[in-house]
């Protein structure tokens, strides 16, 4: 499992990564999109939405499984990847790079409260079974 | 995939391999002050042929009647073949079909009976059936609500059916929906459009519109749809399966077609048998295809490439989904969907279309006959497909009474539900009834009202 060193993660697998323009992109890990399988539809949340940090946003569905998203962080929803609507396997393909939605986040500290890749490393492995 | 019994000596073996004395052995982990005590106000079984005697004995005291009752569940003819081929074992035994691998058959006739529901209703997908109408139609709100997400309040005519209604409040009762009654019009026996200024003032996520409605007549479906869309909300149809062969069907409602359509299936191919069992079907746009409830069975590919069916989208399903399931059920009234796809299809849509003029032809006659020889009128004005409500001029409940000393069911009293009505009778006629019915039932009605 890839867990990139320059991303921020929750424990429910969803990754951060603060851009340029002080958005966060989210997405789910590698180790999520392998344990969930076959994705086939992502109910993202709408744009100008707002989300709460560790609360659910949206859903992801696979052919067995149908797994809330959270939030990772609070703010406005300003972007939602419309590539994904018609593609989900892109999400098993490369889970880095298929970013689900973006925030404006309400408050920027809350990046610092998520895991590193090392302590996420840690999840992965404790979810192991 | 046939049913295997076990002989004493197979238990014997089987128990023996596994090294346990006998098979309450293996409940020893339940408490005896748990367990099931002997069901002694359950009389003694009988043999076939004394149960045999005794459901003939039965059924003799039920005597045989001329039905002129519909509201919400009609007679018609079923052909033979229907119920001959539905028997057979492959249908009648099949199990349910979680096992892709084991249940081709069984997924194919869903998958058929679902095209079948999407076509006469003119919608893109329909799900494998639900326990009745009624339900069908609580579900449907409960499928509004989620997909409309912001109101959680849907309006419901007074010309819904009155059981559907009550059994949807039942449903939804704990969910925090708001189900609004709307007032239909007095001469009309419909929801006239323009009365609907004051519901649309606040918010809502859906309107119910039947069609035919419990009166039998028929709403200003494409108006309603148009206003209902207007608003931002969703229009959920109950409709009637045999009436959509000379109706506009939901699909085509309005500008936009309805958003998701249900009714009792049970006029197609499955007899009154005193109530049920039933089925409800429930078909909506393909938007709106991730919020049906209940089984959907799909078609698609296997390993190699070959075409095969299988129950799909079970990620919203209860045993996946759970508490944010899209509904609790987990099952379809396999039996009733497969004699309803074979009655269809041994009428096809040209028999459909005939048994549907023939009903509406003799509620007509019917009426007609009411009218001139009994001087009794219809109470409203609408148009209507096989049931309507007459104003007798005397007590419902006497006229029906008398009416049935001459074994004629002369139709439902609805006072009950509407004290505005209180002489109504909501009375049907089916392809079922020939000129002699329609004699008898007028001859009826004369002597009930007549005898003072």
């Amino acid at each position: 499992m890839t867990v990139p060193a320059d991303l921020k993660y929750a424990e429910s697998h969803e990754w951060a990564r603060l851009e340029a323009d002080g958005t966060v992109s989210v997405g789910i890990t590698d180790h999520a999109q392998d344990r969930l399988g076959d994705l086939v539809f992502v109910e993202a949340p709408k744009v100008g939405q707002t989300v709460a940090k560790g609360k659910e946003c949206g859903v992801v569905e696979s052919v067995k499984a149908a797994a809330d998203l959270y939030a990772p962080v609070s703010g406005e929803v300003v972007a939602v990847n419309q590539e994904l609507a018609g593609n989900p396997e892109k999400i098993n393909q490369d889970a880095y790079a298929a970013w689900m939605f973006r925030v404006r986040p309400s408050n920027p500290a809350e990046l610092n409260a998520l895991l590193d890749a090392g302590g996420y490393q840690k999840v992965v492995a404790a979810d192991q079974h | 995939m046939p049913f295997v019994p076990h002989t004493d000596d197979d238990v014997r073996a089987m128990l023996a391999s596994i090294g346990v004395p006998h098979i309450e052995s293996l409940f020893d982990e339940i408490p005896q002050a748990l367990r099931e005590a002997p069901l002694t106000a359950v009389p003694p079984q009988l043999g076939e042929m004394d149960v045999m005697r005794l459901m003939q004995e039965r059924a003799e005291r039920d005597g045989r009647w001329l039905n002129f009752i519909g509201a919400g569940a009609y007679e018609h003819h079923i052909p033979a073949a229907v119920w001959q081929i539905v028997t057979r074992g492959e249908f009648y035994s099949a199990y349910t079909p979680y096992q892709a691998e084991a249940s081709q058959g069984t997924l194919q006739v869903l998958y058929e009976y679902q095209s079948m529901m999407a076509s006469l209703t003119g919608l893109d997908a329909a799900n494998a059936s639900l326990y009745d109408g009624a339900s069908a139609l609580a579900e449907a709100i409960l499928m509004a609500v989620r997909l409309h997400k912001s109101s959680r309040r849907v309006l419901i005519p007074a010309t819904v059916h009155p059981t559907y209604v009550k059994v949807t409040r039942t449903i939804v009762s704990s969910q925090d929906i708001e189900l609004i009654e709307l007032p239909y019009c007095t001469e009309q026996g419909v929801v006239l459009p323009e009365s609907l200024q004051q519901a649309g003032a606040k918010p809502f996520a859906a309107l119910v519109v039947a069609q035919p409605n419990f009166f039998g007549a028929l709403e200003q479906v494409h108006a309603l749809t148009d206003w209902t869309h207007a608003h931002s909300a969703l229009v959920v149809g109950v409709v009637n399966p045999v009436a959509l062969a000379l109706l506009a069907p939901p699909g085509r409602w309005g500008k936009r077609g309805a958003d998701i359509a249900v009714g009792e299936g049970q006029p197609l191919g499955v007899p009154l048998a005193n109530g049920g069992p039933y089925f409800g079907f429930l078909a909506c746009k393909q938007a709106h295809v991730r919020q049906m409830p209940g089984r959907i069975a799909g078609r698609t590919v296997d390993l190699d490439g070959r075409p095969g069916f299988t129950l799909t989208l079970q990620a919203r399903e209860q045993h996946i989904r759970r508490s944010k399931a899209t509904s609790n059920i987990c099952t379809n009234q396999g039996l009733a969907v497969t004699a309803a796809t074979i009655h269809v299809a041994l009428l096809g849509a040209q028999g459909l279309r005939r048994v549907a003029q023939a009903c509406r032809a003799n509620l007509q006659a019917l009426l007609d006959r009411l009218e001139r020889e009994a001087g009794a009128r219809r109470r409203f004005a609408a148009p209507a497909f096989h049931e309507a409500v007459i104003a007798p001029g005397a007590p419902a409940a006497r006229i029906l009474e008398r009416m049935r000393e001459q074994r004629v069911l002369g139709g439902l009293a609805v006072g009950g539900d509407y004290p505005e009505l209180d002489d109504g009778i909501l009375v049907c006629a089916t392809e079922t009834k020939t000129p002699g019915d329609l004699d008898r039932y007028v001859a009826a009605f004369i002597a009930a009202r007549g005898a003072g």
